[in-house]
């Protein structure tokens, strides 16, 4: 197991590395880094001066090699648009996005898990088949077209829900969250129901398909043989045996949230990570854009290694044969 | 040698019996069984014609600022008490039909969607067949690349190389190019998949006798691969990219949205929809719900057709 799971993380660190490559190369070769920072009546001599200031002048290893010890510590430059160190954006919009994402995983695998296991166990019941529908409609819906309509209808025509922003923030030293107070409980209503469709869609599909493969296996049908109440038939035999497919897809999924919130949090204004990356990409500043693709990139990388470590906690059978 | 004349007529006859099979076919018949893809076929085709005949079925050139008269702005769908009977669907900010909009928009959704699709084919089925073919160091770099492009979404993807590209086109030149630019984002964001599926397709057929045999006709590895194997692979490889066009409508669509996809100048579905974003708030509703319902009309068509021809061809699930 240990050895499983060095590997897994000299891998995550090639990942990391490969991803900081791209963004070094993004940040050194797209245009020239100096005239994005200075100002236009900025002289020869001054722009020569930041540039030996930066190290910019250096052999480009040793430029690599600074860019690597900066995001090491989350430096990141400073934003070409707004003229603040990159690291400082980030801590402010993380939080938002943080918990945007964390409340839209909780709705996806809540309601997914126990719609697949509803319509999985009662395959032919009227409300598995609307149920399955509905989630076919809810994957031919895109992120944004979702958000307008509930925009539409909660926010402008009743009037219950606000459409933008977070509402009424509390800071926890650096951490500002919006988790304490009611009107930051009414504004991530919204974004974090859009968010979570899509994902909630997918995992109640591969947690029914899973069900209804493993109700197939001989081990289930001996555990209704052996007078077994349905509940533990159900739960204890083969909602586990479900579990590893389960856990890779939302692992998966709940990395691609993130990539989501970008969408989410353009249509709601909400002011995260997502949306401070594209505006980002529509005025070029680069800084800002490597240092969140560098920021995602560690997030699906720890994701996948929390997977991995999942797969021993649900499969005894991987902790047998490491084990040996 | 001397046989080729003879197999030659023998595959044109093959073809008429196939084309007659085809027709009386099981797949056939569970088509027309199947109402919703029936359905969900008319509507894709009504899509299809609305976009190739657009200048023929509206007289409105809703992207020539100079035919646009301010004065026909804000005109809500001809069922409201104001509603103007020329503009069935109403008109938005700039006094354009949405109607005649939606169809040119409609147009540039499935320009992007098809050419991007087919872009991710021809990147990933050669790819798909060579790891697939020859194993060893190639499968596993090709394979290796495209674990890890599948575990970021293809949306994140076509974003970053989008982005990349605007910060080297400088200026007006983006503009111009966001189309292909666009194909060429979603294109590369998705080949993996179809690398898999053909890959997995090609390890089956290589072990196979007539693989065997063509191997000792000499035939050249690229004759094997693309006379031999490629037949014989595709077919799987065509069902998900029917999925996969709709998949790419909906990525086109959310980038325009976001701004970072096809410019105002001549809007997308996705452009159409956030331009009327502004307009939901005063009540003009209809200049981003149109288009919202036209998009998920078009992809929720393509997707029942991918579905049905999934269930069809994949004989593990009948």
């Amino acid at each position: 197991m240990a050895n499983f799971i060095v590997t897994r993380i000299l891998q995550s660190a090639a990942v990391m590395f490969f991803v900081a490559l791209i963004c070094f190369c993004l940040f050194r070769y797209v245009g020239d880094p100096i005239v994005n920072m200075v100002g236009q009546e900025t002289t020869i001599e001054d722009m020569e001066a930041l540039r030996q200031s930066l190290g910019l002048d250096k052999p480009v290893l040793v430029q690599f090699a600074h860019f690597i010890a900066g995001a090491l510590q989350g430096e990141f430059g400073i934003s070409y648009r707004l003229q603040r160190p990159v690291s400082e954006l980030i801590a402010e919009r993380l939080p938002a996005t943080l918990e945007l994402v964390f409340v839209s995983a909780i709705i996806a695998l809540t309601l997914g898990i126990s719609g697949g296991l509803l319509t999985g166990i009662k395959r032919n019941a009227w409300y598995s088949r609307l149920v399955l529908a509905l989630s076919l409609v809810g994957v031919s819906l895109p992120t944004f077209v979702v958000g307008i309509l509930l925009i539409y209808l909660f926010a402008v025509t009743l009037n219950w829900l606000p459409s933008f922003g977070r509402g009424q923030v509390v800071d926890i030293g650096w951490w500002s969250t919006g988790l304490l107070t009611v009107s930051g409980w009414k504004a991530i209503i919204l974004p974090a129901v859009t968010l979570a469709l899509y994902q909630t869609t997918l995992i109640l599909r591969i947690v029914r398909a899973e069900m209804l493969e493993v109700r197939r296996t001989d081990f289930i049908k001996f555990a209704w043989a052996r007078g077994l109440a349905p509940r533990s038939v159900y739960f204890n035999h083969a909602l586990r045996n479900t579990l590893i497919p389960v856990i890779t897809v939302t692992g998966l999924q709940i990395g691609s949230l993130i990539a989501f919130s970008i969408i989410t949090e353009t249509v709601f204004q909400w002011p995260g990570m997502g949306s401070l990356f594209i505006h980002a990409v529509q005025f070029a500043d680069v800084p800002v854009m490597a240092a969140y693709l560098v920021l995602v990139a560690l997030f699906f990388v720890l994701i996948n290694l929390i997977v991995d470590l999942l797969y021993f906690a649900v499969d005894p059978r991987l902790r047998m044969s490491a084990g040996h | 040698m001397l046989m080729k004349p003879e197999t030659e007529v023998g595959s044109h006859r093959h073809l008429l019996t196939s084309v007659r099979r085809v027709l009386d076919s099981d797949v056939a018949h569970s088509f027309f069984a199947s109402p919703a893809t029936v359905l969900a076929a008319l509507v894709t085709l009504l899509f299809v014609f609305m976009a190739v005949f657009a200048p023929v079925l509206t007289s409105y050139t809703p992207f020539n600022p100079s035919t646009l008269d301010l004065m026909d702005s804000f005109i809500p769908p001809v069922w409201d008490a104001n509603g103007d009977p020329s503009h069935l669907l109403g008109t938005d900010d700039q006094g354009r039909d949405v109607l005649a909009a939606i169809m040119y928009g409609t147009r540039i959704s499935l320009i992007v969607g098809l050419c991007s699709v087919l872009l991710s084919l021809l990147i990933g089925v050669p790819l798909g067949i060579v790891s697939g073919y020859f194993g060893g160091w190639i499968d596993s770099v090709v394979m290796r690349i495209a674990d890890i492009q599948l575990t970021i979404p293809p949306i994140l993807i076509a974003l970053m190389i989008d982005g990349v590209t605007r910060t080297v086109l400088a200026g007006n030149l983006h503009e111009t190019a966001a189309i292909p630019v666009l194909i060429l984002s979603i294109g590369i964001a998705s080949w993996p998949q179809y690398a898999r599926v053909v890959r997995s397709g090609t390890l089956v057929e290589r072990n196979k006798d007539y693989i065997a045999a063509a191997h000792m006709a000499q035939s050249p590895p690229y004759r094997i691969m693309i006379g031999h194997i490629l037949p014989n692979v595709i077919g799987p490889t065509l069902v998900i990219a029917t999925i996969g066009v709709a998949v790419a409508i909906i990525i086109e669509a959310t980038l325009s949205f976001l701004g970072v996809g096809v410019p105002p100048t001549s809007p997308s579905l996705g452009t159409l929809i956030r331009i009327g974003n502004d307009y939901v708030f005063s009540g003009e509703w209809w200049i981003s719900l149109f288009p919202c319902l036209a998009l998920v009309m078009l992809v929720l068509a393509v997707n029942l057709i991918g579905d049905w021809l999934r269930d069809t061809f994949n004989p593990k699930l009948r």
